[in-house]
């Protein structure tokens, strides 16, 4: 597997399409109708038309229409976006730069109006688009422009609905990113499992192990070029570190006797925490990459896991059940007395800091439920997104606003699959995906 | 003679089992799952066999729910385990630590590890060399029941001593 398999060479040109733009507005300045603003209550679905982006020349006609999808469905994915569909148009867009008939767009009620235009040379791919508001017919923002190589045309896709998703809304992007998960297969009792890697909507599935070894729980390095995941192919759980680019690995603590597992990175990408059971008893330890120096954070006689740093690398949050039941507390990044943050009845685990850094997202097992939730870095403003028989495992998406997880059936034949859910709760999807799947974990946003 | 014994057990074992799982005897649950394990154990009748710790000693303990707490059940059942490995010193044992499907895969994880290591700790202190003992958790990755329900979780609840070729170091 080549390096370009698995992070796709792009080449952005952030390229305002000077004869068209309409100034430096951003969507928050910009007073109007055309805004969604994620924390209200009740959000009726904006709605926009996306005509087929124009084929500029012969080899663009089997990606512009392609692409056009891709923006479409990471729009509507987000419940924040209503489609109009086709049939609807009155207009019809043959020209990039030809002049927009916003009354046309009006009279089906499309807020927002979104064209582009593809071309293809040789291997590389060029995408451009306009994002306009069709009430106030004028243009949102520049136009852009991005190129890259035709073998990864949906990411074009992913980044003009990132820009579109994030004039309107005013949030970070999120669409041009990558998730890390296993992929399950065979029955409950002999379940086979692979490392494996996609895109963020479920296309683009790349297996990374082979299926021989139990391997669990990738998590993504803060630049994305790293996998830490815990795999058995020794014989014992222990985490294990893959560079994506040269797909070379190596396993962090070997020391005979212990398990490692529950890895996770510092922001700085330098520093891996990761759970480590020595004699039936699991504490949290830091391990420096570079020198290799472990440092031990926790030493009680409970079982202290799942450690999460805050953005800024100050902080860790973690599970312990000192208290007699798994609950989440906040410690020191150096370690230092914790304080237990989760008040709520019920056990709770695997907490994840987001990474705006103003909630906790935690996996809640209380009677007889798991749920996925948020909370304050306090503890305080629970809130339960999910309920299901087995909910476990939340991952942000980049900015913060969704986050996955995995959901497993009850009886026999239970299996897992990956969902989304907004952190307000709402937007509850299953991830489109071949095959059952589990822990995923989120890129950050693509570069 | 012995130890042409331990490495002709090495190469047999070595050469039909999966490369995560050296020299171990039975249908631990690091191998494919709850099949019935014979032949490399040895025959059942033989009181020396893998086989007989596995069927007659028995090689598992059962655990109440997020609990590491041997019952005086499971003390029994390991008093004949220390004793075998005792009239056995040319074989090793890798204890597994299993949970129910009910709790977060990490969390189980660490339970796992910490029935393993009770079951270890009770054996240490029935005799059993230290070094001849390896725990290792599966969390719930390794369910033997497959149904939802509290009959299935109590038997996933479990430690299983697995023997392995070797008398340890």
């Amino acid at each position: 597997m080549s390096i370009k398999r698995i992070l796709p060479l792009l080449v952005v040109v952030l390229a305002g399409l000077g004869a068209l733009s309409s100034g430096p507005l951003t969507a928050q300045e910009r007073p109007g109708p055309l805004r969604i603003v994620i924390d209200e209550g009740v959000i009726e679905p904006l709605p926009f038309a996306v005509p087929d982006f124009i084929a500029e020349n012969g080899a663009a006609r089997e990606y512009a229409a392609r692409i056009t999808r891709i923006v479409a469905a990471d729009l509507q994915g987000t419940g924040l976006f209503r489609e109009i569909p086709k049939e609807a148009f009155i207009s019809s867009v043959t020209s990039f730069d030809a002049p927009v008939q916003f009354g046309d767009w009006k009279a089906i009620n499309a807020q927002a109006l979104i064209t582009g235009a593809v071309s293809v040379s040789g291997r590389r791919l060029t995408v451009k688009f306009r994002l306009y508001d069709v009430f106030s017919g004028a243009p949102l923002g520049k136009g852009l422009q991005f190129a890259g190589t035709t073998a990864s045309w949906r990411r074009m896709g992913h980044k003009v609905a990132d820009a579109v998703y994030s004039r309107i809304t005013g949030e970070g992007p999120y669409f041009d990113s990558r998730v890390a998960f296993i992929a399950e297969s065979g029955p409950k009792n002999a379940r086979v499992k692979r490392l494996a890697i996609m895109d963020y909507d479920g296309a683009n599935v790349q297996y990374l192990t082979d299926g021989r070894a139990l391997v669990l729980a990738p998590r993504f390095s803060p630049a994305g070029d790293r996998l830490l995941y815990t795999s058995y192919e020794s014989g014992f759980p222990r985490v294990y570190l893959l560079d994506l680019g040269s797909l070379r690995r190596r396993a962090l603590d070997e020391q005979p006797g212990t398990m490692s597992f529950a890895p996770r990175f510092s922001p700085d990408g330098r520093t891996v925490l990761l759970s480590l059971s020595v004699g039936g008893n699991t504490d949290i330890y830091s391990l420096d990459l570079a020198t290799g120096k472990r440092r031990r954070l926790t030493s009680a006689p409970s079982i202290e896991i799942a450690p999460s740093f805050s953005p800024d690398g100050r902080q860790i949050v973690f599970t312990s059940d000192r208290s007699g039941s798994s609950q989440l507390y906040i410690m020191p990044a150096g370690g230092g007395e914790p304080r237990r943050i989760s008040r709520g009845k019920g056990r709770y685990n695997t907490p994840v800091w987001s990474p705006r850094g103003d909630l906790i997202a935690f996996t809640k097992q209380n009677k007889g439920r798991f749920h996925i939730g948020v909370m304050q870095i306090d503890g305080t403003e629970e809130r339960l997104l999910t309920s299901s028989f087995l909910d476990e495992g939340p991952t942000w998406a980049p900015n913060g606003r969704v986050i996955m997880f995995t959901r497993e059936t009850a009886g026999a034949g239970g299996t897992s699959a990956l969902y989304t859910v907004d952190t307000s709760g709402r937007n509850l999807r299953r991830v489109p995906m071949q095959g059952a799947a589990s822990d995923p974990a989120w890129s950050p946003l693509l570069k | 003679m012995k130890h042409l014994k331990k490495i002709m057990l090495l190469i047999a074992v070595l050469g039909v089992s999966a490369c995560t799982d050296p020299g171990r005897f039975g249908p631990g649950a690091g191998g494919a799952g709850a099949g019935a394990g014979a032949g490399l154990g040895g025959a059942a009748s033989d009181p020396r066999s893998p086989e007989y710790f596995r069927q007659t000693v028995g090689d598992r303990v059962h655990f109440a729910v997020d609990q590491s707490t041997l019952s005086p059940e499971a003390r029994a059942t390991l008093d004949g385990q220390a004793q075998w490995l005792l009239d056995n010193p040319e074989y090793s044992a890798i204890i597994e630590g299993h949970a129910d499907e009910r709790g977060t895969r990490e969390y189980n994880l660490a339970l796992g590890a910490r029935r393993a290591a009770a079951v270890k700790e009770y054996l240490v202190a029935r005799g059993v060399a230290g070094t001849r003992l390896s725990t290792v958790s599966y969390g719930k990755e390794r369910p033997i029941a497959i149904c939802s329900e509290e009959s299935c979780y109590a038997q996933n609840r479990r430690a299983v001593t697995v023997i392995t070729a070797g008398g340890g170091v």
